[in-house]
C-alpha cells in the first residue's frame, strides 16, 4: 500500500509545520501555483508506521548476511552515525566562516592524512561524493595533466574487460574513448594484449586490484611499467581496497591516482543506494589538479583551499564540496581501527573469503579461478548446475533470499558465465559463513530434486519475482491522483 | 579486535579448512616487496568512549551560531521522526536495491519520492537522486544536449543570476565534453534575467537549452513563462533550477509558459537534510515523459510479480553504466539514497499545506529581517522587486569586515557576494528561514547597528 492510499483530504501532521501561515502579498499571482501539489495527507503516526513497515521489507547488514561482491557490505558501527550527527556538526552551514568550523575541519584534515598514509599517496582530496565521482575526478586530472604538458594526442583510456561499468562511463564523461583490455584465463590482465594496446594515444589505464574477479594481479609492476613507458598514467579503482588495507598500498604499486569508496572500505552506510564518499589520492605530479576544496593546517588553524589557492584544480564537483557527514563517519571508523586495525581488516576479509571459497569447493561448487588465492572476494560459477539442472545463477540468488541470505553479486563481472561474486567481509563470523555454505548445498539439492521450487523463488519475500520487462515497457514511475485503487488493489 | 568476531579457535580451524599455515600465507600472491610494514603515520586505535570524547569536543568547537546564510543550503526544522526512521538499520545499512524482492522497502520509498517530486515540479518523471543540486544541474545539461532532437547544438545558456557554485560545478563536470556554456547577464536594477540580456549573449546561434533558476540566486523571481516560451521558440529545451520549498507556493516548472519546462532539477536539502557543512544532500532531476530515456541515475518503477501482485523494481537500467558501460547516460552508480528516504518522510509529514506554511514563514521572516536591517542608515536592498526568502543588501562598509565582526557575536550575517559579484560593491545575501525568531532577527539588526556605529 502506498502512502498515498492512506491519504485523506484535510488530514495532516500539524505539529511538524509552523503553527501560523503568514499571508503572502508580494509574490505576483502569475508566478504562484494554481493548485496544491499532490502530496500525502496523513497523521504523524500513519507516516511513522508506514515507513517503519517499509523498512521491514528490506534486507540489510543489520538484519542479514549480505555477501554482495565488490560492495563490501560490512558492519557499519553505530558510533560512527551518532558521532557524525552531533548537533555542532549537523547545524554547521557550509558557508559558515572557518572560525566556526575548526572542529569539523580538524576531522577532515586528520582523515586526509590517514588516507594518505594508508594508500601511500602524496595528497588527498575528500571532495568526490562516491566512487564514480572519484573516477571522474581522477580521469579529469589525467586529462588535465596531459593537457598541461601540451600532449594532446592522448585520447584513450584503457579499461580491463572485468572492470566495473563506471570505469568506461567515467572515461567517456571526461572526453576519452574507453578501450577494453582482455583478462587472461588466470584472472590477471592479459599483459601481451596490454603491450599491444598502449601507445602515444594512451592517456592512462583504470585498474581495480585486487580485480573484480577476486584475485590480486601479480603482474601489477609490469603493468605499471608498460603504461608508464608509453607515457600513460595509472588509475586505481579503490572499490576493492578492503582486501589490501594496511597490507599493500596503491602508491607503492605505482598508481598515479586512486579513489577510495569510503562506503565500502571505511564502513560508512550504504543507505539503500547512498550516500557514499569517493576521496581521490594522487602522486606529486597530479597534485595541482586535485578537486577542491582541501583542508590545510598552518600549525595554528585549519583553512579551506579553493581554486584561488589552487588555480590548476579540476574544480568543484558539488556545490559545497562533498558528503561531509559521511567523511565524519569514516573518520570515526578509522580512529577506532587505528594503525593496528587497518591491516586486520584485510587479514580477516581475506581469511573469510578464502575459507568460504574452500568450503564451497569442498561442497562441489566450481570456483572460477581455482588455482588462485581469493582476495577478499571470489567467484563461483554455476555453469555446471545450470547445465545439469537448468537452474541458473539468478535462480540461486533468489532462492538464497528464502534462506535468509542476501544474494551475492550476480552476472558481474560479465566474463564469467553464471557467476556469483561472493564477498563475505571481515565482520562475519565463522558460523554465518557455515550457514551460507549449508544454504548453498541445500539449494543445489533442491535444484536437482525440485528445480521449479528454485526457479520460482523467492517464496517468502513480500513479493515474488517481479516482471522487469513490464516495468520497462509499461512505465509506472510515479503515482498520480485517481490511479491508486485500480493498480494497487 | 574491533568489528572482527573471530576467536583464535575460529582462526585455526578456518586456516585448516583452507590448507594455509597462517593468515600471512593468504597474501602470498602479492609480490613481497610491495607489502608494507607498520603504518607509523596513523594513530593507534581508540575505544568508542575515547573517540566520542574527541568528537564531542570538536563538535563544540564549531559553535552554534545563529545562521542568516542561505545561498543554497537552508536551516529548516526537521521533524524528529525523519532521522529516527531513516537511520533504522534496515534503511541505513542496505545496499542499492539490486535484489528487488529483498528491497521492497527502499524501492517503494524511491517510488514515493519520485511521485512527490513529480507532483512538486509538475513533470512526469523523476529519478531517485543525484549527488547534490549542482551536480544534478550538470547532469541536466548533459541530458538536454542528448535530448534536444531539434538541433545538434551543444550551447547552454546559464544566467549569472544562477548560484555561482552551480555554475562552477557545471563547468568542471561538462567542460571535457565540448559543451559551450554561455553566461547571461542580469538586469542591474531587478537582479532578474530579461530576454534582452539573453539575446545579447547568444545572437542567432542554435541552442541546446536555457537554464532558468526560480527563484534565482538573489532570491528574485524570473519571468519563467516568457523565458520558457522564448527558449521553445528557439528550439531550445528549458531546464528549471528550483527550490522544493518554494515550489509549495510557486508555479511548477511543468506549468511554465505554453508547453512547460522540459527538465527541472535542484537541491533536495531543504526537505529534511541537516546543513552538515554541505553534505550529504541530494540532487533531484525530473523531466517530461518524452525525455525519460535520457534521464540519468536510478529510477524505480511499479510492476507486477509472478502472482500479479504489485511491486517495485529498478527500471530502465539499459540507460545505466552497469549495462551500457561507455554508452551510459551517466557514470553515476551510488547516489544519495538515504537522503531520499529522509526527504520522502519529510514531505509526508509536512504535506502540501505544511510545506506551504514553511515557505510562507521563510518569506515573511526574510521580509521582517530586511525591514529591520534596512532601518540602519546605509543598509538597503540592492535590487527592487519581490523575493522568495533571500535578498541582496548593500552595506555601508566592507562586507567582509562586518561579517567577521558579526561572527564574533555568533551571528552568521549572510554571504559576502564580493568574490563572485565584485560589481555589486559591498553586498551580502541574507536569508531568514522559518526557524529564525523575532528575537534573533532583532539581535542581528541591533548588533550590526552597533558595529557600524563604533567603526
Ligand atoms: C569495482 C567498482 N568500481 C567502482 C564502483 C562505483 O562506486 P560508487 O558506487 O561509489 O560510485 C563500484 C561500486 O559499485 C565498484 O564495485
Amino acid at each position: 500500500m502506498l502512502i498515498y492510499d492512506q491519504s485523506r483530504p484535510g488530514r495532516r501532521a500539524s505539529a511538524q509545520a509552523p503553527l501560523t501561515q503568514p499571508e503572502i502579498t508580494e509574490i505576483p499571482a502569475g508566478l504562484r501555483r494554481r493548485s496544491r501539489p499532490a502530496l500525502p495527507e496523513v497523521s504523524e503516526m500513519q507516516a511513522v508506521r508506514h515507513y517503519t513497515r517499509l523498512s521491514q521489507k528490506n534486507f540489510s547488514i543489520d538484519t542479514h548476511f549480505y555477501p554482495l561482491g565488490s560492495c563490501t557490505m560490512k558492519y557499519n558501527p553505530r558510533a560512527c552515525n551518532s558521532l557524525a550527527m552531533l548537533p555542532g556538526f549537523l547545524g554547521r552551514h557550509p558557508l559558515a566562516p572557518d572560525t566556526h568550523g575548526q572542529g569539523v575541519m580538524a576531522c577532515l584534515h586528520d582523515l586526509q592524512e590517514i588516507l594518505k598514509a594508508v594508500t601511500g599517496m602524496h595528497a588527498v582530496s575528500l571532495a568526490p561524493s562516491a566512487g564514480a565521482q572519484g573516477e571522474f575526478a581522477g580521469v579529469a586530472m589525467i586529462r588535465a595533466y596531459h593537457k598541461a604538458r601540451g600532449d594532446h594526442a592522448r585520447t584513450e583510456i584503457l579499461v580491463p574487460d572485468a572492470a566495473h561499468g563506471t570505469n568506461p562511463a567515467s572515461a567517456v564523461m571526461c572526453g576519452f574513448k574507453a578501450r577494453e583490455i582482455p583478462t587472461g584465463s588466470d584472472g590477471d590482465v592479459d599483459l601481451d594484449a596490454l603491450k599491444a594496446a598502449v601507445g602515444p594515444q594512451t592517456a592512462g589505464i583504470m585498474l581495480t586490484n585486487p580485480s573484480t574477479v577476486g584475485v590480486f594481479d601479480r603482474n601489477i609492476q609490469a603493468i605499471a611499467r608498460t603504461v608508464h613507458d608509453a607515457g600513460g598514467l595509472l588509475y586505481y579503482d579503490g572499490a576493492n581496497l578492503n582486501a589490501i588495507l594496511g597490507k599493500v598500498r596503491p602508491g607503492d604499486m605505482g598508481f598515479d591516482v586512486i579513489h577510495m569508496n569510503l562506503h565500502k572500505t571505511f564502513s560508512t552506510p550504504h543507505g539503500g543506494g547512498g550516500p557514499g564518499a569517493g576521496p581521490v589520492g594522487v602522486s606529486p605530479r597530479l597534485e595541482p589538479f586535485l578537486p577542491v576544496p582541501l583542508v590545510t593546517f598552518d600549525g595554528d588553524a585549519y583553512h579551506w583551499q579553493t581554486e584561488r589557492e589552487r588555480p590548476d584544480s579540476i574544480g568543484w564537483l558539488t556545490a559545497f564540496g562533498g558528503n561531509m557527514g559521511i567523511l565524519l563517519r569514516a573518520y570515526v571508523y578509522a580512529r577506532m581501527l587505528g594503525r593496528e586495525g587497518m591491516g586486520r581488516v584485510a587479514d580477516f576479509a581475506t581469511l573469510n573469503a578464502n575459507y568460504l571459497m574452500a568450503r564451497l569447493r569442498e561442497a562441489g561448487f566450481e570456483a572460477a579461478y581455482p588455482e588462485r588465492r581469493a582476495s577478499h572476494e571470489f567467484i563461483v560459477t554455476l555453469k555446471p548446475e545450470s547445465r545439469q539442472f537448468g537452474v541458473n545463477a539468478m535462480d540461486f540468488a533468489k532462492r538464497l533470499l528464502d534462506y535468509g541470505y542476501h544474494a551475492p553479486t550476480t552476472y558481474f563481472p560479465l566474463l564469467v558465465p553464471e557467476c556469483l561474486l561472493i564477498e563475505p567481509t571481515e565482520t562475519e563470523s565463522k558460523e554465518d559463513l557455515d550457514g551460507f555454505v549449508e544454504a548453498m548445498i541445500a539449494i543445489r539439492r533442491e535444484a536437482q530434486e525440485t528445480p521449479d521450487l528454485v526457479k520460482g523463488a523467492p517464496h517468502s519475500m513480500p513479493v515474488r519475482r517481479l516482471d522487469d520487462v513490464r516495468a520497462a515497457r509499461q512505465l509506472d514511475l510515479a503515482w498520480r491522483p485517481g490511479t491508486s485503487e485500480d493498480i494497487n488493489g | 579486535m574491533p568489528f572482527v568476531p573471530h576467536t583464535s579457535e575460529d582462526i585455526a580451524s578456518m586456516l585448516e579448512a583452507i590448507g594455509a599455515d597462517s593468515i600471512e600465507a593468504l597474501f602470498n600472491e602479492i609480490p613481497a616487496e610491495l607489502q608494507v610494514g607498520e603504518l607509523a603515520d596513523i594513530p593507534t586505535g581508540m575505544s568508542e568512549m575515547e573517540i566520542a570524547a574527541l568528537m564531542q569536543s570538536r563538535a563544540r568547537a564549531d559553535g552554534q551560531p545563529i545562521c542568516f546564510i542561505g545561498a543554497g543550503a537552508y536551516d529548516h526544522h526537521i521533524p524528529a521522526a525523519v532521522w529516527q526512521i531513516a537511520t533504522r538499520g534496515e534503511f541505513y545499512s542496505a545496499y542499492t536495491p539490486y535484489q528487488a524482492e529483498a528491497s521492497q522497502g527502499t524501492l517503494q520509498v524511491l517510488y514515493e519520492f519520485q511521485s512527490m517530486m513529480s507532483a512538486l515540479t509538475g513533470l512526469d518523471a523523476s529519478n531517485a537522486s543525484l549527488y547534490d543540486g549542482a551536480s544534478a544541474l550538470a547532469e541536466a545539461v548533459l541530458m538536454a544536449v542528448r535530448a534536444n532532437r531539434k538541433n545538434k547544438s551543444t550551447r547552454i545558456l546559464m544566467p549569472k543570476a544562477l548560484h555561482p557554485a552551480y555554475r562552477r560545478t557545471v563547468r568542471s563536470i561538462v567542460e571535457n565534453q565540448d559543451i559551450e556554456l554561455i553566461e547571461v547577464d542580469f538586469d542591474p536594477k531587478s537582479g532578474q534575467t530579461p530576454i534582452a540580456c539573453i539575446e545579447a549573449a547568444v545572437g542567432d546561434a542554435d541552442l541546446a537549452a536555457l537554464v532558468v533558476a526560480q527563484p534565482n540566486f538573489f532570491g528574485a523571481f524570473e519571468d519563467v513563462d516568457a523565458l520558457t516560451d522564448w527558449a521553445h521558440a528557439r528550439n531550445a529545451l528549458v531546464i528549471g533550477v528550483v527550490n522544493p520549498i518554494a515550489l509549495a507556493l510557486l508555479s511548477p516548472p511543468g506549468d511554465w509558459g505554453a508547453k512547460g519546462a522540459d527538465i527541472a532539477c535542484g537541491e533536495a536539502q531543504p526537505l529534511g537534510m541537516p546543513l552538515s557543512s554541505g553534505g550529504p544532500y541530494a540532487g533531484f532531476l525530473c523531466c517530461r515523459q518524452e525525455h525519460v530515456r535520457q534521464l540519468p541515475g536510478r529510477i524505480a518503477g511499479r510492476t507486477l510479480d509472478l502472482d500479479g501482485k504489485p511491486g517495485f523494481t529498478l527500471t530502465l537500467q539499459a540507460r545505466e553504466q552497469h549495462i551500457r558501460r561507455a554508452k551510459a547516460t551517466s557514470n553515476i552508480c551510488t547516489n544519495q539514497g538515504l537522503l531520499v528516504t529522509a526527504a520522502t518522510i519529510h514531505m509526508t509529514l509536512l504535506g502540501a499545506e505544511g510545506l506551504e506554511r514553511v515557505a510562507a514563514n521563510c518569506h515573511a521572516n526574510t521580509r521582517t529581517l530586511v525591514e529591520m536591517l534596512c532601518e540602519i542608515p546605509g543598509v538597503e536592498p540592492l535590487f527592487e522587486g519581490a523575493v522568495f526568502h533571500e535578498r541582496v543588501l548593500r552595506l555601508p562598509a566592507p562586507a567582509a569586515d562586518l561579517l567577521r565582526s558579526l561572527a564574533e557575536h555568533d551571528l552568521l550575517g549572510g554571504l559576502d557576494l564580493n568574490a563572485d559579484y565584485p560589481e555589486l560593491g559591498s553586498a551580502i545575501l541574507v536569508c531568514a528561514t522559518e526557524t529564525r525568531t523575532q528575537d534573533e532577527m532583532r539581535r542581528y539588526a541591533d548588533t550590526l547597528a552597533q558595529i557600524l556605529a563604533t567603526r
